[in-house]
């Protein structure tokens, strides 16, 4: 990461987990000069109403995304693969409940 | 709060098309909106959708930042600590707004020091309703009724803007924003129910001040609008300022008669063969007035923020400062 210029704090991602038990989920961003201050940050702005009972925030430049550009190409080969769904095969009622 | 319908900027010509490549890339962009998909960060978007939003987005988020001061006017002069922290936490949510707000800006490619520069250089703008006055208690709990319900009924549709980031950060906020609303009206109700004539009269006061400002809120009439046909065109507007206005006196008629106040309308009346109130015609001079610069508390207001910023200028540098040399540390070792 670049150094941090005067004014301008870096960006952090924040991740809120709702209650233990689920999972951490993307709730938004702020800007916070270092790490430790990202976390007390992100429990003001994000977890003022209980909203969760874990954060994790993690500096923006470290996300490597894909490219909505390659969406096609990336996700479309699942569509005709209906066969890994448990709805694809069709069983005697008597043991359908597998 | 508070987005007020942000299209009070000037009017811009939209560049024409460089290429048929950029042609095609827009086709397929207008496909997208027309399907209902929502635009993320990312996505290929047409320079005037990104213009439009970066000035709608920042304009909300200043507005909400603003939009601490008036009320926070009065947090050390709540009449019950009950009622004092109710205004902190709701003054503390405006800050939240404008947090998301910002963050969602950002990603169209704008930064946070430019905003607040236009901000504190006064170019950009910020919703008008705040640069009127607080000149009593009632004037807290008609804000949270009249104010925010307002915000409400022009952020409502903005929860499905086709730009998902910000829809995403309005659905945070409305969430938030019923709080405001009903803890204002309660406060409005226990005086009216529960008060003596002096504050009866102060509610009213209040409510005589606050009306006018509020239904300019949604801002200029549909045939004046500069930005509303593209907007709507491009599902960032879904429902036009004179619908949400009317929305609004129609939904504020009944509960003024909870509350036992008037409005200030002689010409406020039902009109039965449309199915609405009729009301009367809004000062729209004065509303550029405000806009312009010449509202009542207009310098006030920006005083205020610029003199926040630079006084809060040793804590962000003492903040890096502290991360450089932590950081520094762990190189070291």
């Amino acid at each position: 990461m670049s150094e941090p210029t005067r004014n301008d704090w870096p960006l952090y991602e924040v991740f809120i987990r709702p209650k233990a038990g689920l999972d951490h989920k993307h709730c938004g961003s702020l800007h916070a000069p270092d790490a430790a201050l990202a976390l007390q940050l992100a429990r003001e702005v994000y977890t003022r109403r209980q909203e969760g009972c874990s954060v994790w925030v993690v500096p923006s430049s470290q996300i490597t995304a894909s490219d909505p550009g390659d969406k096609d190409m990336y996700f479309d080969p699942a569509e005709d693969k209906v066969y890994r769904h448990p709805s694809f095969y069709t069983l005697p009622q008597a043991v359908d409940h597998l | 709060m508070y987005t007020q319908a942000m299209d009070t900027g000037p009017k811009e010509e939209r560049q024409a098309l460089r290429s048929a490549e950029e042609a095609a890339l827009e086709a397929r962009f207008d496909a997208r909106i027309d399907a209902g998909t929502p635009i993320e960060a990312k996505d290929w978007m047409p320079a005037h959708y990104r213009k439009t939003l970066v000035r709608q987005i920042s304009q909300h988020a200043h507005s909400e930042i603003v939009g601490m001061l008036p009320e926070g006017n009065w947090i050390t002069r709540a009449p019950t600590l009950k009622r004092k922290t109710i205004l902190l936490a709701k003054v503390q949510d405006e800050a939240g707004h404008g947090l998301y707000l910002y963050s969602a800006a950002e990603t169209l490619g704008t930064s946070r020091d430019e905003m607040l520069a236009a901000l504190h250089s006064g170019k950009a703008k910020y919703s008008s309703i705040f640069n009127y006055p607080t000149l009593s208690w009632a004037d807290v709990g008609t804000i949270g009724w009249l104010v925010d319900g307002a915000a409400i009924m022009n952020q409502v549709p903005l929860t499905r803007c086709s730009y998902a980031p910000y829809a995403r950060a309005m659905v945070r906020i409305c969430r938030e924003e019923s709080f405001h609303q009903r803890q204002g009206f309660e406060s409005l109700l226990t005086m009216m129910q529960h008060g003596t004539d002096a504050q009866r009269t102060m509610v009213q006061d209040a409510v005589d001040r606050w009306w006018w400002p509020s239904l300019m809120m949604f801002g200029p009439p549909d045939a004046e609008s500069t930005h509303g046909a593209q907007s709507a065109r491009w599902g960032i507007k879904r429902i036009s300022n004179d619908d949400l206005r009317q929305k609004f006196v129609d939904a504020c008629v009944e509960q003024a008669k909870v509350l036992g106040v008037t409005l200030p309308d002689p010409a406020l009346r039902w009109n039965e063969a449309r199915g609405h109130h009729d009301f009367g015609p809004i000062d729209w001079a004065e509303f550029w007035r405000v806009v312009g610069g010449d509202g009542p508390c207009n310098k006030e207001r920006l005083d205020a923020r610029v003199k926040a910023w630079d006084e809060g200028a040793w804590v962000r540098d003492a903040a890096l400062a502290h991360a450089r040399k932590h950081a520094t540390k762990e190189q070291a070792a």
